[in-house]
């Protein structure tokens, strides 16, 4: 009976053995950074919010990352004039499908749906967003090395300066571009902590409050198990 | 989930809710396996139960389409599409059903008003009817015995407390620790590892992009890998038609249960090393099917979950010659504590 027990444990594991592995850069965390959240902000209205929107993230919400209002009105409120409204765009869906391809995905909840077994998708988000490189077969000019055949050109290439795909499938900058690899690094860094952020605004006050609960919990489980014993000492 | 205040506790409860109420009935249909609770007197209370568990994979499957999530989205659109397996009217079947050629508005309109009305209702009379069966008969303990059988001379059972203070204050333990765990994953790990929400769902439902791996939630993913594991045409019949078959009878196959086990005793305590054996061998195989129900088919892990199929039935058809079989220890007259 053992041997058959550990047979069965043991052949499904031939069959479990993956097959494709994505390799992941490791995303800082800045889920506590304001200023860094910040210039995340900045960076994603300034190069994102033309062809993707964030139609379930409201502007006032970046109050929530130490802002004011007003300091919102002033400098992001590029695509309307009401701080009260969600981060929606101008092109329509057709057209963008027509122009891309692909219509680009709404990005309120990209962080959360790019997770996956390799990472989380703040991960993925960094290692995309570093990993375009020049690609002449590509209509932009453009391709990627975990989002094969993407139809988004590289966006932040003056930034970045221009990659090429090396013949031991690394990434070589061949034209360095405003930035230094460092400080692109850290500018992909800050936007990907707000696109997470978007992903779940609450999320700090959410691990913040289950402290909370969870030490409620326990004192109630001291009780409960002092009353339970009480209860039951006589019946054994 | 962002403009109402406090409204990600409210959904984060529902989603991490679903999959708790799975682990609960899990772990009490494996108590009921443990313990034979099923047997004679308490068939009314396990078939109630088995309806229970049936209805629940309605409501946890009707409700899973709400988000309206790419998963969502075409995990309803494979499990409706199963209707079509049935010969003759199960294509026109599958469009009634729907409401359309695929899923769409009137699919989500019918089952959402299925998921908040019908369902529920159904699962309430359930419950009661689960309860008022068990009332009849009282409940098992671990060691199998009858505690009606032995009465006081005032008419109690001298094995039998009251649920009332004893149960009560037991269960109020049971449910802060059950709520521990529950807080812990609500609050700092909603999404479960992608196994509470798949992280595709994130993606809204899209008619024209077909996942490359379509995946149900992990409760579900046993009785997935039974459906897959049917991969050949046989006795004229569709494979297709047979994994529908199997994924059905697997389910309901639990309610013959009291009616399988020829065993003297109730109890895993007093029962012989081949059930101890073969409730291993399905525990292991429940696992082994509900890991490879989330994977991608391959040649190798098809044929895995063909072999846990087949033992997963052998479980219960061969139940009959492997309990009159078994050696048994001696049932005691007494509860021994």
């Amino acid at each position: 009976m053992k041997k058959l027990l550990i047979a069965l444990l043991c052949a499904p594991l031939l069959a479990f053995a993956s097959g494709a592995e994505l390799h992941l850069d490791k995303a800082p965390d800045h889920s506590r950074d304001f200023p860094a959240l910040q210039n995340g902000a900045k960076v994603f209205v300034n190069y994102c919010l033309n062809c993707h929107s964030a139609s379930y993230f409201r502007y006032n919400r970046l109050t929530d990352l130490g802002l004011t209002e007003q300091q919102v009105k002033a400098n992001l409120l590029l695509a309307t004039d009401k701080v009260g409204e969600t981060m929606t765009i101008a092109m329509r869906r057709a057209d963008a499908k027509q122009w891309f391809g692909a219509a680009p995905p709404d990005l309120t909840v990209i962080a959360r749906a790019r997770a996956s077994e390799f990472g989380s998708g703040s991960d993925w988000l960094y290692t995309y967003l570093r990993g375009f490189y020049r690609d002449d077969q590509r209509p932009t000019g453009w391709n990627n090395t975990v989002f094969a055949n993407v139809g988004m050109p590289h966006v932040l290439w003056e930034l970045q300066g221009e990659q090429a795909m090396g013949p031991d499938h690394k990434l070589v900058l061949t034209q360095p571009g405003k930035l230094k690899s460092e400080e692109f690094d850290s500018m992909v860094g800050d936007l990907v902590a707000f696109l997470k952020h978007m992903g779940e605004p609450m999320a700090n006050f959410r691990k913040g409050l289950g402290v909370i609960v969870l030490i409620f919990l326990a004192v109630l489980f001291v009780f409960s198990y002092a009353l339970k014993r009480e209860y039951w000492k006589d019946i054994h | 989930m962002r403009d109402v205040p406090g409204g990600w506790i409210i959904r984060y409860m529902h989603s991490t809710g679903a999959s708790a109420f799975f682990i609960v009935v899990y772990m009490h249909m494996f108590r009921g396996l443990l313990y034979g609770s099923y047997r004679k007197p308490r068939e009314l209370v396990w078939i109630f139960g088995v309806m229970i568990f049936l209805v629940l994979f309605g409501e946890a499957f009707m409700g899973y389409l709400l988000p309206w999530g790419q998963m969502s989205y075409w995990g309803a659109q494979v499990i409706l599409n199963m209707l079509s397996a049935i010969p003759l009217i199960g294509n026109e079947l599958a469009i009634w059903v729907r409401g359309d050629f695929v899923v769409s508005d009137p699919t989500l309109n019918r089952m959402f008003s299925l998921h908040v009305i019908a369902m529920p209702f159904m699962l309430v009379g359930l419950v009661a009817a689960h309860i008022m069966a068990l009332h009849e008969v009282g409940s098992n303990n671990p060691d199998g015995v009858e505690i009606k059988k032995k009465k006081g001379p005032d008419g109690i059972p001298l094995d039998g407390i009251p649920f009332h203070p004893y149960y009560t204050v037991k269960d109020i333990v049971g449910i802060v620790v059950f709520l521990m765990v529950f807080s812990i994953i609500v609050f700092f790990m909603p999404e479960g590892g992608g196994y509470f929400l798949e992280f595709n769902n994130f993606f809204p439902a899209d008619p024209m992009v077909t996942p490359p791996h379509i995946a149900p939630v992990w409760y579900f993913t046993p009785y997935y890998s039974i459906l897959r594991a049917n991969t050949v045409n046989f006795f004229w019949i569709d494979a297709k038609l047979w994994g529908v078959i199997f994924m059905g009878l697997s389910t309901i196959i639990f309610v013959f249960l009291p009616w399988l086990d020829r065993s003297p005793v109730k109890s895993i305590r007093y029962r012989g090393p081949l059930y101890k054996g073969a409730l291993a061998i399905f525990v292991v195989c429940f696992f082994i099917l509900g890991y490879l129900g989330m994977l991608a088919p391959t040649p190798g892990r098809t044929l895995v979950s063909q072999v846990c199929t087949i033992l997963y039935f052998a479980f219960f058809l061969l139940m009959p010659i492997y309990t009159s079989l078994d050696k048994c220890k001696a049932e005691p007259e007494r509860v021994t504590g």
